[in-house]
């Protein structure tokens, strides 16, 4: 069992929640060509290494957030709000 | 590439052969009382030899597909000198993690076709490799317990059929007469509503496969090089001038990447990103009781398939790990659930004891198919992108790789395989057929 620790609700079971993948940049929806779409879409790098991930805390918080994982040894060092949600906050005033 | 990621080989399949003679031994009954009155020492199945400076074909992973892919392209094209490099063992990955179903009743044609080859080749390749396979067609049974299920086993029938694949849908009265022991009742949370049976599925011993090929391949000259990692490929321009091995550097003009769960590194030595995702796929089986189960049992609702081992344990595997990992660690999680669901169907095993549970890593694509072929790098062909359905292909792909290799053309029967599927929109969506955890 892995545990994951979620910015609002703390250390949980990795069983609540979804893993949504690798974080990576959307290309912007004017000017992207199809082949950018779709490279977005379907490639990943599969690191055997530290990566960065979204994760979705489906039956907890239901909130998304960022963690940096080890992918041989499941062991996650960082766990923070997504940029998005950092952002939101700046602009609302709140820390 | 991480050091964490080696599989611990095993010391007795690595030791050094005695010599390098021919075999003179043919498996056979004649040969099995011969060695049993005069006690003498089998003879090693494959040899063990010094790494040449070059090579025409270099196989990247030792497990069935690579293994295969040499036994073919030696036996069909007479191209010999070619090495398969593994990291670990021989059958150490996926090949030896799987739980040996064999089937052919897939959704879409260009998958039943592909799959049923497979069906017909593990057929005759216990005669084929003069290793006993122990291919038993038990019948394999995919339980729906629901109507939108039910319509997905009503259209793969009628595919398979087109194809000309012995393939129905039967309702919960003739399931109960070929697996007595399961709980057709409405009763249960989930009721049983009907299955696609499909006689010829079954299972096979998969380590005899590995060991199988690994000897054929190696009786008609291919090397098998085990504990040989291979660290980078070296390229000029866009084509593959050799490989970088823990041993010694290798030239060659092609290397086949059959590598699995492990795809992306290798992949990512010639800079290619594919659509893989490495997820772990648990399984797990009882201790041995006398034989009961007389088909494969497969529910993709309850997220589990069962089949009982010539020896009388039941093999259970379940859908991949909810999250991408390189790790093979067991969970608790997964028995857990497991034998939740299980007992949701055979009720009356709740007695049985779990022996030992594995996980074995699945290289996942978007649309379940694999990805095979020429890639933009010249010399540079894969086989990857097995997700949870490798072992079945073993042998038809090893057979279309080394056409591929061998005449340098794409066989019709992976045509529809390739990786420019991706950019070009033709996914080839068999999630509905493949996967359980749908």
């Amino acid at each position: 069992m892995i545990t994951v620790p979620c910015p609002w609700c703390g250390e949980r079971n990795s069983m609540e929640f979804r893993a949504v993948g690798e974080s990576k940049k959307r290309p912007d929806v004017n000017t992207a060509s199809p082949e950018e779409w779709r490279t977005y879409l379907y490639t990943k790098t599969n690191l055997a290494d530290w990566v960065t991930e979204t994760w979705y805390h489906r039956a907890g918080c239901r909130r998304y957030l960022a963690i940096e994982r080890h992918t041989v040894t499941n062991v996650i060092r960082v766990s923070r709000k997504p940029a998005a949600q950092v952002r939101l906050d700046e602009s609302r005033g709140q820390k | 590439m991480d050091k964490s990621v080696n599989i611990n080989a095993t010391p007795t399949s690595t030791r050094p052969g005695k010599s390098t003679a021919k075999y003179p031994t043919k498996y056979s009954a004649f040969s099995l009382i011969r060695h049993g009155i005069t006690k003498n020492d089998w003879p090693r199945a494959w040899r063990q030899h010094e790494l040449k400076k070059s090579y025409d074909v270099v196989i990247v992973g030792a497990g069935i597909h690579g293994l295969a892919t040499a036994y073919y392209l030696a036996t069909n094209y007479g191209i010999t000198n070619v090495a398969i490099l593994d990291k670990g063992y021989v059958g150490g990955g996926g090949s030896g993690r799987n739980t040996s179903i064999v089937r052919s009743n897939y959704l879409t044609p260009e998958g039943v076709r592909f799959y049923d080859r497979s069906v017909h080749l593990y057929q005759d390749l216990s005669a084929d490799l003069n290793f006993n396979i122990m291919f038993s067609q038990m019948g394999h049974l995919t339980l729906a317990h629901n109507d939108s299920s039910l319509r997905t086993m009503r259209w793969r029938a009628e595919v398979n059929k087109i194809e000309g694949i012995d393939s129905e849908v039967i309702g919960p009265d003739e399931i109960k007469k070929i697996v007595p022991y399961m709980d057709t009742s409405d009763r249960t949370r989930y009721p049983i509503l009907g299955a696609l049976f499909h006689p010829p599925g079954g299972t096979v011993r998969h380590d005899a496969v590995n060991w199988g090929y690994a000897r054929g391949a190696d009786l008609r000259g291919c090397e098998i090089h085990q504990n040989t990692e291979v660290l980078s490929i070296n390229t000029s321009g866009d084509e593959v001038t050799g490989v970088n091995t823990s041993r010694g550097l290798i030239s060659t003009k092609i290397v086949v990447n059959c590598t699995a769960g492990w795809a992306s590194l290798i992949n990512a030595m010639v800079g290619l990103k594919m659509p893989l995702v490495t997820h772990p796929l648990q399984a797990a089986v009882t201790e041995p009781v006398k034989k009961f189960l007389n088909a494969v049992v497969v529910s993709g609702s309850l997220h589990v398939y069962v089949s009982q081992t010539d020896r009388g344990e039941l093999v259970f595997g379940a859908s991949t790990d909810p999250y991408a990992s390189y790790s093979m660690r067991g969970s608790l999680e997964f028995t857990e659930e497991l034998a939740g669901h299980v007992l949701e169907l055979m009720p009356s095993i709740s007695k049985m004891r779990v022996l030992r549970q594995w996980a074995g890593l699945c290289d996942m694509t978007p649309d379940f198919s694999p990805i095979m072929g020429f890639t933009p790098v010249k010399g540079f062909v894969v086989d990857v992108g097995w997700g949870t359905y490798g072992f079945k292909a073993g042998p038809v792909s090893g057979e279309a790789m080394a056409q591929l290799i061998a005449t340098q053309k794409v066989p019709q029967i992976i045509s529809t395989f390739d990786f420019a599927r991706f950019t070009e929109g033709r996914l080839v969506g068999e999630k509905g057929a493949a996967a359980v955890g749908h």
